[in-house]
């Protein structure tokens, strides 16, 4: 099935409490190697026929328009994918 | 329902099949069903079932749909009740929640319930679900969901996979119930090694509404339409109906499916915006909520309580899950669902609300004349059953019970072998050892985690002793309820541990104001086949029914969860009874803790030497033994009715029930609630009541509170007391300023020391 | 005077902020999230709740609803608008206010009644507070962490574009312990307390006074009637 895929991933010089609590509770089970995680959202689009250029240029507008906060997030790829 | 086109058969089995192929091996063990109960599903529909029915019959006979081995105890809530008791019930047990009259037009609806089991395997969806599913099935009778409470037993503090169990739980009763806008009003925590393979969440909910609103679950208008709404069907809950898909000639599924139900509480806040515009625009002759046994349930229950029949096309349900058979479809638990009855004129006027809400919907089919419910996959029949024997003729058990083997020893092993200190120093240690324990300390980081203040109508809620919510704005007229259980008391003695329960619950209720009306109750056991077991079930119930009875306030719904057990070692005996209660004017409610200076403490009750089963005796010496504290009921109603009279003439200022603790305990929370310290002395009750230090502090007497009274009022609430026959003490007068509770003879205790081992106990175990 | 409530799919505290606005003495207007309609209304607030479950990002669905889209294009013309914990949310992501929400540091939903100052009494619904004014207003919330680049956070401090910040604790890890701002103008407020629980005696936050006897919410809903009048 013919879909796009956006990647999207928290600003790198903010806050991400999730990924810091996590990294934590890996610590505590013992992976001390890591020195940190972020967490961020992987979107699909899914769609019934071939995929235009039109449809990946109008996903990366709503990419950043609406799937992402660009306050807060960084869009990191829109790709295409079957 | 043929066509001309030949129809290739789809290889699900079929009722023709059933016919056809009457020997056909069937794995009606694996679905939980015994020998003869299969045989009785053969004698009832004349041959085999077909697998859809077999699935049907296999859930909705089990102990959790059916009450098979509790029903002859139930019963005796419905036998044992006077007339006068049914004065304000409008529907009673057997429907999804009861209802009761409160007045002004008004009624409300509330049940607990308990989702025990998938609390311990998935403890954050288990305790979600349970608040969802609670929630539903009061808004299926109509009524505006207003409140939440909860009722919750873990294991022991230390064990790390309490800790596990304690985060899941009550975050998932944080995100569910907060995210549907409910506010919790209150409930109970507590630890005990007994409950470390068998966690209880027990889940409550209350709704209101008009009497006019009233809904019923059932299909009586043959021609109406049968419509299922809500989140889409998927595979949720149906762990032990996948043996059947191998059953199908067409195994299109994976074999493995998930057995934990997965709940949205956003899916669940619009469809109960969406129901009450239903209700409300007269659009529904009759609504089901889709709990445990999902479709099956729904559709059996609507036809039988309706005394008709149902046709139904099981392939327009709509899935989230394409590859789901017919048994599937049928046994999915899958949450936030309803099922409508809606009369054919008024379906376009359905369908405008649904669309509004953006709520999904399709026609499963329609009520018929006849006493039957079919169910076809495309063109063929794969049930076709009188309903009445899915949803309310199920086996009815009368399984053995026999008097414990450890109980005369149990019993006789009562306190009087403990150390009991004179000792003033060891005594407040004992107090702030017990304070701070973790069944006695601040539960903050629970209750901090729910949401109190939506709706704008919470008069009292945690740690108060019962939670109120107004439900009239304009006259204030609002309901209490309050839910105990003492599995201590109930293992000692399960009779006396039921009627105790009742009696707290009915006391907490009695304190903030209110009269109490109606009862609901969950009671948890360990397993029915358990002979054991079962005397303690049967115990309890007679207990509780007896004590209501007593006590003038009906039974008016509830549930029971078996099997609590892991291998031979059972739960204490848990019944959880919950008590409603009205009040005319919220605004007259009574808080639970001290508020001003020189107010005199007065301890209504007496006080016997009764520390069997008590907290000092378990959390401080680590013994149960001997039997609970009796409980006088006249008594219990006489203080009930003294508090709500001097409450109507506004003569106290707060009351707090004594409870686990004693009356230690009971003071340090009246003290700790708005930091007002205090001058005690014991001197008189222990000469009236001819008790040492030990028994005075921690002993657990029944119909006990602690009250404070203003100066001007001292002369007035004297004189009601002794009117009314209720002994009345004078042991202290509160200190707005010293910041100490001093307890002449025994300690002078800092309150800023008390408080800060009281609220750390929990941040420390689970923070 | 008028003050519309919009009501989105998983909305939960509009009937509350209604009561409030009619305890203020002004008249509610229900609005619903699809009807770009505002039927005139002198003010708008966006209540609290879990609008579209929280999904996609908080808020995030609910900026693009049609009534939203109306009010955003209101207030560039001045229109009164309050935006309550959820609502804050939708008007950080329709960025009539700079920043981002985030999950509260603890990683709970925590509801407790919060301690603030009223840094800006010149806007629209803080205009009956005292400068510097220390209130009680109930939190409940589990994405309340305010963020913002050191850039932004210069110019809002700059600008006096904090209207409230948190007291005593900070309960959710905000910079700067921001718990409420406005904008240029002053006509749109966003906080993430709940004021409409603190207007009904009897039923608001424990004060030194008596058991839930606070109140304090109640001035945002009687200064904006103030605007009203005068504007």
């Amino acid at each position: 099935m013919p879909k796009i895929i956006v990647e999207i991933m928290p600003k790198q010089d903010l806050l991400d409490p999730q990924g810091k609590a996590v990294a934590n509770a890996m610590h505590r089970a013992g992976n001390k190697e890591i020195t940190a995680v972020r967490i961020g959202k992987r979107i699909e689009l899914h769609f019934d026929r071939e995929i235009t250029e039109k449809d990946l240029a109008e996903a990366k507008e709503q990419a950043s328009a609406f799937l992402s906060n660009d306050v807060i997030e960084d869009v990191v790829s829109v790709t295409k994918a079957d | 329902m043929l066509g001309k086109k030949k129809l290739e058969p789809s290889g699900v089995d079929t009722t023709a099949m059933a016919t056809t192929e009457p020997e056909k091996e069937q794995p009606w063990q694996e679905l939980g069903l015994k020998q003869d109960e299969y045989e009785e599903i053969k004698n009832i529909l004349g041959r085999r079932p077909t697998s859809s029915e077999l699935a049907m019959y296999s859930v909705m006979w089990s102990e959790h749909c059916s009450y098979k081995s509790s029903k002859i105890y139930l019963r005796q809530f419905g036998e044992k009740v006077t007339d006068e008791m049914k004065t304000h019930l409008m529907v009673g047990m057997g429907e999804n929640a009861g209802v009761v009259d409160i007045g002004e037009g008004l009624a409300v609806t509330f049940k607990v319930e308990s989702h025990n089991h998938p609390s311990y395997i998935e403890p954050f969806q288990g305790a979600a679900t349970g608040v969802g599913g609670i929630v539903r099935d009061i808004l299926s009778m109509g009524a505006r969901p207003i409140a939440v409470m909860d009722q919750l037993r873990f294991g022991a503090p230390g064990n790390t996979d309490t800790a596990r169990v304690v985060h899941g739980v009550v975050d998932g009763i944080s995100f569910y119930g907060n995210c549907l806008g409910l506010p919790n009003i209150g409930g109970e925590t507590v630890f005990d090694s007994v409950y470390q393979g068998n966690p209880l969440v027990n889940a409550l909910s209350i709704g209101s509404m008009k009497h006019e609103d009233l809904q019923l679950a059932k299909a009586s208008n043959p021609g109406d339409l049968v419509i299922l709404f809500g989140a889409r069907t998927g595979a949720d809950g149906i762990g032990g109906v996948s043996v059947l898909a191998s059953e199908t000639f067409e195994s299109t599924g994976p074999t493995k499916r998930p057995a934990v139900q997965v709940g949205d509480p956003f899916a669940e806040k619009v469809l109960i915006e969406c129901c009450l515009e239903l209700f409300h625009s007269g659009v529904v002759a009759g609504i089901q909520d889709l709990g445990g046994a999902g479709i099956s349930c729904a559709t059996s229950e609507l036809a039988s309580n309706g005394g008709k029949g149902m046709r139904v096309q099981l392939q327009n349900v709509l899935l989230r899950d394409s590859t789901l058979t017919p048994e599937e479809i049928l046994m999915s638990e899958s949450q936030e669902r309803m099922c409508a009855v809606v009369p054919k004129k008024k379906l376009k006027a359905f369908e405008e609300i649904v669309n509004k809400w953006e709520v999904e919907y399709s026609v499963l089919g329609d009520v018929i004349d006849e006493d039957r419910l079919y169910i076809n996959w495309g063109h063929e029949e794969i049930v076709n059953v009188p309903p009445r024997t899915v949803a309310h003729d199920g086996p009815v058990y009368e399984r053995p019970v026999t008097y414990p083997s450890y109980q005369a020893d149990l019993n006789a092993a009562n306190t009087s072998s403990l150390p009991r200190s004179e000792n003033p120093v060891e005594i407040a240690s004992q107090l702030l050892e017990l304070i701070a324990s973790p069944n006695q300390a601040d539960k903050s980081w629970i209750t901090a985690q729910y949401d109190k203040y939506v709706g704008g109508n919470t008069a009292l809620s945690m740690p108060d002793d019962s939670g109120m919510i107004r439900v009239s704005e304009e006259s204030g007229l609002g309901v209490a309820l309050a839910t105990d259980a003492n599995g201590k008391y109930a293992y000692l003695n399960p009779y006396e541990g039921a009627r105790l329960a009742l009696a707290e619950a009915y006391r907490n209720v009695a304190v903030t104001g209110a009269v109490p009306r109606a009862v609901t109750n969950c009671l948890n056991f360990g397993s029915p086949e358990n002979p054991e077991v079962m005397w303690q079930f049967k115990e309890a119930t007679a207990g509780l029914a007896d004590a209501c009875l007593e006590l003038g306030i009906p039974v008016t719904g509830g549930n029971v969860s078996f099997y609590n057990q892991s291998g031979d070692v059972a739960i204490y005996p848990t019944p959880v009874v919950g008590v409603l209660g009205v009040i005319d004017d919220v605004a007259r409610r009574i808080p639970s803790g001290w508020q001003d200076d020189g107010n005199n403490i007065y301890l209504l009750g007496e006080t016997f030497d009764e520390l069997d089963g008590s907290a000092w005796a378990k959390d401080i010496h680590d013994h149960l033994g001997g039997q609970p504290p009796k409980v006088d009921l006249a008594k219990e109603k006489l203080l009930a009715e003294l508090l709500h009279g001097a409450s109507i003439q506004g003569l106290i200022e707060s009351a707090h029930d004594l409870s686990e603790g004693g009356l230690g305990i009971a003071v340090l929370e009246a003290a700790l609630r708005f930091n007002i310290g205090a001058r005690i002395w014991l001197g008189d009750v222990q000469d009236r009541d001819n008790l040492d230090l030990t028994a005075a502090m921690f002993s657990e007497s029944q119909s006990r509170v602690l009250v404070t009274v203003g100066r001007e009022d001292d002369v007035k609430f004297q004189a009601l007391c002794e009117t009314r026959g209720v002994p009345c003490l004078r042991i202290g007068v509160t200190d707005a300023t010293s910041g100490l509770i001093e307890i002449k003879d025994v300690a002078d205790l800092k309150l800023d020391d008390i408080r800060s081992s009281w609220v750390s106990t929990m941040p420390e175990l689970f923070g | 005077m008028k003050i519309g409530v919009i009501t989105y799919p998983g909305t939960l505290d509009d009937r509350d902020a209604q009561r409030a606005i009619r305890l203020a003495g002004a008249e509610p207007v229900a609005l619903w999230h699809a009807d770009e309609n505002l039927k005139k209304v002198d003010a708008v607030v966006l209540p609290g709740g879990f609008s579209y479950g929280d999904y996609l990002r908080c808020g995030a669905i609910a900026a693009k609803a049609p009534a939203t889209k109306e009010v955003i294009r209101l207030a560039g013309q001045g229109l009164p608008v309050l935006g309550i914990c959820n609502g804050f949310q939708i008007l950080v992501e329709s960025h009539l206010l700079p920043g981002g929400l985030i999950r509260n540091e603890n990683q709970h939903f925590v509801c407790r009644d919060q301690k603030l100052k009223v840094e800006n009494n010149q806007t629209a619904w803080t205009s009956l507070f005292e400068k510097d004014e220390e209130i009680l207003i109930p939190l409940k919330n589990g994405e309340g962490g305010y963020i913002a680049t050191d850039e932004t956070l210069k110019m809002l401090e700059g600008e006096n574009r904090i209207a409230f910040r948190y007291v005593e604790t900070n309960p959710n890890g905000s910079m700067n312990d921001i718990a409420g701002l406005t904008n240029e103008r002053g006509n749109v407020v966003g906080l993430m307390p709940h004021p409409e629980h603190a207007v009904e005696p009897g039923f608001g936050p424990d004060t030194s006074i008596a058991m839930k006897s606070g109140i304090d919410g109640l001035k945002f809903f009687q200064s904006v009637l103030q605007q009203v009048v005068n504007a």
